[in-house]
């Protein structure tokens, strides 16, 4: 499954300062459908370089990170459960504060 | 290099350069006296001015010969607002009704910084009714790429003061409410109500929150009486850091509020400040224009509002992406169905221990004393010609900015990557030393910009059998403070 996913507000520092990737991503064995719970983890592994845990926490995003999927929040599509297709863009976003 | 010889080349000239520190010192203190008194006497104008324009105004509505009557104006702008508000009437879907709004709103912007900077000049010149500005720090040198309210005459001055000028500069027919002070939850309250559209355009996450929270306060205590027309005190947030800037507008007609989307807040170590990280001044700018914008949507009442939505902005690769965003959620703690938050709670809320994030945060104490030497002592050791090794860790785009001579540069992130950089500049030293006949081993000195992330290397570095590591207190700040005046800061 070709997937695009992308980093910004500085969470792209934790994958060597690349905003956008261009992967592929293959479902689980045994599964039928590739869920944001599971590209979670192989992002994790496969595309966090270093400070895992500017990303993550527990099995879903750190608090002040914004996911969206084909740019609309992730808590309007059933956030983990989100079901992810061919060709959809994942961008992850950190909160800014400074002004 | 040159910083280096320029270094090298002040701490000699010491004697002649204080002379002229002190004439500067003196010619600076006289041009702010008289900055103030011309900053004085152009208030004083322009407030007997306004009374005038306001007297002649108010005479011509008040009577039904009034010029207004005449010419057909029950809008109730005055000539003068049509002819400096004309090419905003001009526009069909904003006309007339647009601007007696307007007239008519009043906007608190919170924070005349970097994004407070551009929307309050806007907001001033678009013709609200009335703009009030908060902020509680002074005008400093290193603003000024930024904040472009702010002129270098105002160096030292609140910032307040100094915005409200510029402000008044561009347009003196409004009225402009000065607050310089912080906004605490001791005063939020009372200063929030005031207003009818609130721009978040501070840097740091407990304001943010604090802000939100208010609002939604503020909007629940007004449901209760008036119609649906103000019920919700909107908030139009703008961020911005680095390349990347934020802007959505909370507390909108349904929509969420900050603590909607962010209800855990982020580790302190996610919560970057521009004076840590850096920011190109336009960065900040194009936001704040943005934040205007929205707020004169909302207070003129015409246009979508960025509600339930975010723009995101990066300046790097020049892309603008505007994404849906969650609705308010029924489970919020702070606006949610079920809230109990209440004004007595949002008093007593610490706002600084609730996202972890000190603003006023004192220095770091890791280290015991013995592990730590001054600055002045560290000077003490370069002029004894003591061996040392310095060790400074900043990050390598810091270290190029200004460092001090025969320093070894590995930043804290690499430290423990790059150990042996340190043991082998260690070997380099102490072979020096056999072939001199001295017989001390060379110490450790580690150094930082401000006598943090140094503590944290020298507990690193004695825990790796360093025994000798000590920090330099207060870091090159320290350093140019006690030391060298002319070395440069940042």
């Amino acid at each position: 499954m070709q997937l695009t996913l992308e980093f910004g507000g500085g969470l792209e520092l934790l994958c060597d300062s690349e905003k956008i990737h261009k992967v592929n991503v293959d479902l689980p064995n045994g599964e039928d459908d590739l869920t944001m719970k599971h590209l979670l983890s192989w992002v994790r592994t496969n595309v966090i370089k270093e400070r895992p845990e500017m990303f993550m926490k527990g099995d879903t995003v750190r608090p002040g990170v914004l996911v969206l999927v084909n740019d609309c929040d992730w808590e309007l599509s059933g956030q983990l459960d989100t079901t992810i297709e061919d060709k959809d863009v994942i961008v992850f976003i950190s909160t800014l504060h400074g002004g | 290099m040159q910083v280096l010889l320029l270094f090298a080349g002040m701490e000699s000239s010491g004697g002649d350069s204080s002379e002229i520190v002190r004439e500067l010192e003196d010619l600076k203190l006289q041009k702010a006296e008289i900055e103030h008194r011309i900053s004085a006497l152009e208030a004083k104008l322009q407030e007997t001015a306004a009374v005038e324009r306001c007297d002649a105004v108010s005479n011509g509505h008040s009577s039904p010969t009034s010029p207004a009557f005449e010419h057909g104006l029950d809008h109730g702008l005055s000539p003068d607002q049509i002819y400096r508000y004309s090419r905003q009437l001009l526009l069909p879907s904003f006309g007339v009704e647009g601007q007696s709004n307007l007239l008519k709103s009043s906007v608190l912007v919170i924070g005349a910084g970097g994004l407070g900077s551009p929307a309050l000049l806007y907001l001033a010149a678009c013709g609200l009714g009335r703009l009030g500005i908060i902020d509680h720090d002074v005008v400093e040198l290193n603003n000024m790429h930024r904040q472009i309210i702010h002129t270098e005459a105002f160096i030292g001055h609140p910032k307040v003061k100094s915005a409200a000028a510029a402000c008044r500069s561009v347009n003196s027919t409004i009225e402009i409410d000065e607050y310089v002070e912080a906004l605490r939850t001791s005063n939020a309250l009372e200063i929030l109500s005031q207003y009818d559209i609130i721009v978040d355009a501070t840097d740091n996450p407990p304001s943010r929150y604090m802000i939100s929270d208010c609002c939604v306060l503020l909007g629940k205590s007004l449901s209760e009486s008036i119609d649906e027309c103000f019920v919700k005190q909107p908030l139009v947030s703008g961020a911005a850091l680095g390349m990347d800037g934020q802007l959505t507008v909370y507390n909108h007609k349904g929509g969420p509020c900050y603590r909607c989307l962010f209800p855990t807040p982020p580790p302190t170590t996610a919560c970057q400040r521009c004076s840590d990280s850096g920011v190109l001044g336009v960065v900040p700018g194009v936001i704040g224009c943005l934040q205007a914008l929205e707020t004169i949507k909302l207070a003129s009442k015409v246009g979508e509002p960025l509600s339930e939505r975010m723009l995101l902005f990066d300046a790097l690769s020049a892309r603008i992406r505007i994404v849906k965003i969650r609705g308010k959620s029924a489970q919020c703690t702070v606006c949610g169905d079920n809230s109990s938050f209440s004004k007595q709670l949002f008093k007593d809320f610490d706002y600084e221990d609730f996202t972890q994030f000190p603003l006023s945060a004192g220095p770091l104490k890791l280290l015991p004393a013995e592990s730590r030497i001054s600055s002045k002592e560290f000077k003490e050791i370069l002029q004894k010609k003591e061996g040392h090794v310095l060790l400074d860790v900043r990050p390598s785009h810091h270290y190029k900015i200004v460092s001090l001579p025969d320093s070894l540069n590995i930043p804290f992130a690499n430290l423990e990557a790059r150990l042996n950089e340190l043991t082998s500049a260690l070997k380099e030293k102490e072979d020096g030393h056999v072939n001199t006949g001295s017989c001390t081993n060379p110490s450790v000195y580690v150094v930082c910009r401000r006598g943090n992330d140094s503590q944290r290397a020298v507990q690193y570095l004695r825990e790796s059998g360093f025994d000798s590591a000590k920090d330099i207190v207060g870091g090159l700040e320290a350093w140019a403070t006690d030391v060298n005046p002319n070395f440069p800061t940042y």
